[in-house]
């Protein structure tokens, strides 16, 4: 047949794409549980480090099963929201929307000293997304444990928010001022001064980072600000 | 619209495709011996980024990504065909470049004798597939956005291949050491103008 | 025609791309996506056996087809070839290693515009058999990994003070710690996988005199 005949260059270009399709979703098909269960596992993983507690993927979800006892939805009214699953929420998609309408996870963790709270926050870094989870104490204020993680901040400077000496400042600060505001977690830059019990040591050449960093805890605290004042009083 | 102008603004100085994420390189190199052909394949560039940016978004967000498809049936809601996005992307870019050729042909002779050998080699830039990718990894919030995004690009890397061009110019009058000549010095060069433009990390919009 | 498989030309065709016909180095072919990626060692590692994966799969598939492409639509006809491919890296990385495609982000999606790929398939691939066009592929693929993990060595010792996320630098040279020693930030940022690549071309120019460009 003839090479460079329409009806061959048809034929072969038809042929091509069914073949390439059915390989490629064949493919995808069957390697879809283990990424699924991939991401699954890196977020339990992620909810359990934030509340000091180190994981490997292979005995993440045991633990998460057994010390994770609740986990539920509420609102920015700080109300409980029925029928959706709190580990489903996408935060991603909860910031599009404004602050009222937002569906916020919440994960109770029962550790050696009482009930902790986790809170899943998520906000923009110099490069990308930046995201977390932060556990506070029973009383509502003092922050257990942190964990944050990005998408693409520069390795060595903005990435070091993932890094142990930076998640490690958080625990012990507290969110809310002698006078009972909410004042959050400032993340200071060097030489800036801020009271000591709220605020966390910036990383030096990843200001960006940091400023992103203190405005997704602003926005997180503050869309669970009824929640947290519910359970508080 | 704060919102457009901060992404324009940091997809040409901050996230340059050239500077900080090498996109491109291959015809950044080959293409920036002088300033004239320079400008003809950075316009190129700009041209079809801000194209293929919004069709691939509307894609990627009607057709490949899970529950896309509802608005055609809810039945169809369940189909994930989001590993499908390269080989999506690609053809579309291949396909627009292909028409954009033909158009400007048509249309703009004068215009297509300028660009018309760069066209071509625009298919397989990878500031083009890359912009798509980040699109992608970047989840505009709508169209407007991702053509903002595609045009800033385009910008930047405009800005950084006719640059080069212009300092490879003078650089044919200075002593390089020679084996540094050619490819060597203009990636030092590259690099330079890339702690340069680092500079503009510190802008907050 | 019988060849043993070894034989002189082909280990030509895996050792040439390595040193004196280095894609990147020499050819100018593929510096596009992947330095991004060379900011520590084991991306670089990743990146660069993806690479030769995609490279010597594409460049075997194409010369077993090479006889049957229509002509009009042979780029088409590669660039589905090499896309699908990239796709099934990613989909494997994705699955298998998580964490480290996690890293490399887009930047596996833009192997299918790197142009060494493409520059092989058309350079090669169509006038081969498959077994030398394989390890072309392989070499190629060798080169331009050699490359990025030197890049990646160089930046992670220098940038972090580590090699492949393991500290290397004692801790107590750090100044922190009382002692005389400071990580270079610079290392970290993108520019300077450029200025290292263009120090690698002026070390490799100056030992073989043949590539200097007038």
């Amino acid at each position: 047949m003839d090479r460079n005949s329409n009806n061959y260059t048809f034929l072969y270009a038809a042929v091509m794409v069914i073949l390439v399709a059915a390989i490629l979703a064949t493919v995808a098909m069957s390697l879809r549980p283990r990424q699924e269960r991939n991401t699954e596992i890196e977020k339990k993983q992620n909810i359990l480090a934030s509340v000091n507690i180190q994981t490997t993927p292979a005995n993440a979800e045991e633990i998460y099963a057994e010390r994770i006892q609740n986990q539920y939805v509420v609102n920015a009214q700080g109300e409980r929201v029925e029928g959706v699953d709190a580990f489903e929420i996408e935060l991603r998609n909860e910031r599009v929307k404004p602050i009222e309408e937002r569906l916020l996870p919440v994960f109770e963790f029962q550790g050696e000293d009482g009930l902790k709270y986790i809170f899943e926050m998520r906000g923009a870094g110099l490069w990308g997304p930046i995201w977390g989870f932060i556990s506070l104490n029973e009383d509502m204020s003092t922050i257990y444990g942190a964990n944050f993680d990005h998408q693409g901040e520069t390795p060595g400077l903005g990435a070091e928010i993932s890094t142990d000496w930076f998640q490690e400042d958080f625990k012990g600060k507290e969110i809310f001022n002698e006078s009972g505001e909410l004042v959050s977690i400032t993340v200071t830059k060097v030489g800036q001064e801020a009271p000591e019990d709220h605020s966390v040591d910036g990383i030096s050449g990843g200001t960006i980072t940091s400023k992103g960093l203190q405005d997704m805890l602003e926005e997180g605290f503050s869309a669970y600000r009824e929640f947290i004042t519910q359970k508080k009083s | 619209m704060e919102n457009l102008i901060n992404i324009f603004v940091k997809s040409i100085f901050i996230e340059n495709m050239i500077f900080a994420y090498f996109l491109g390189m291959c015809s950044y190199l080959a293409v920036s011996k002088t300033v004239k052909t320079a400008t003809g394949l950075g316009i190129a560039v700009i041209f079809v980024l801000t194209i293929t940016l919004p069709v691939n978004y509307l894609l990627e967000n009607y057709i490949l990504t899970e529950g896309a498809m509802a608005w055609l049936h809810p039945s169809l809601a369940a189909i994930d065909l989001s590993f499908l996005s390269f080989i999506m992307f690609i053809a579309v870019i291949a396909a627009m470049v292909q028409l954009v050729e033909m158009v400007v042909e048509k249309f703009a002779p004068v215009l297509y004798t300028q660009l018309g050998i760069f066209l071509p080699l625009i298919a397989v830039n990878c500031a083009i597939l890359g912009g798509s990718l980040f699109m992608q990894q970047k989840a505009f919030f709508n169209v407007g956005e991702a053509t903002v995004y595609g045009l800033g690009s385009g910008v930047g890397w405009f800005l950084a291949i006719v640059g080069i061009a212009a300092i490879r110019e003078k650089l044919q009058y200075s002593n390089v050491p020679p084996p540094l000549r050619g490819l060597g010095i203009t990636f030092i060069v590259t690099g330079l103008m890339g702690l340069a433009f680092m500079g503009f990390m510190g802008i907050q919009l | 025609m019988s060849e043993s498989l070894f034989s002189r030309k082909n280990t030509r065709l895996l050792s040439d791309p390595v040193g004196s016909s280095n894609p990147i180095t020499v050819q100018v072919l593929g510096i596009c996506s992947a330095l991004a990626v060379t900011a520590q060692l084991k991306p670089s590692v990743v990146m660069a056996l993806s690479v030769v994966a995609v490279l010597a799969f594409s460049n075997v598939i194409i010369s077993l087809l090479r006889n049957t492409i229509p002509n009009r639509i042979r780029i088409i006809v590669q660039l589905v070839v090499i896309a699908s491919l990239v796709i099934l890296v990613d989909q494997v990385l994705k699955a298998f290693v998580y964490d480290v495609s996690k890293q490399l982000s887009v930047f596996v999606g833009l192997i299918i515009t790197n142009c060494i790929i493409m520059g092989r398939l058309e350079a090669f691939a169509l006038g081969n058999r498959p077994w030398p066009s394989f390890l072309d592929g392989i070499g190629n693929g060798a080169g331009y990994g050699l490359i990025l993990i030197i890049v990646g060595f160089l930046r992670e010792l220098f940038g972090s003070g580590s090699i492949y996320g393991y500290q290397i630098i004692p801790n107590s040279w750090y100044i922190s710690n009382g002692g005389f020693y400071e990580n270079n930030g610079m290392m970290i940022l993108p520019p300077m996988a450029l200025i290292t690549i263009g120090i690698i071309i002026w070390v490799q120019r100056s030992r073989n005199k043949k590539l200097i460009e007038d």
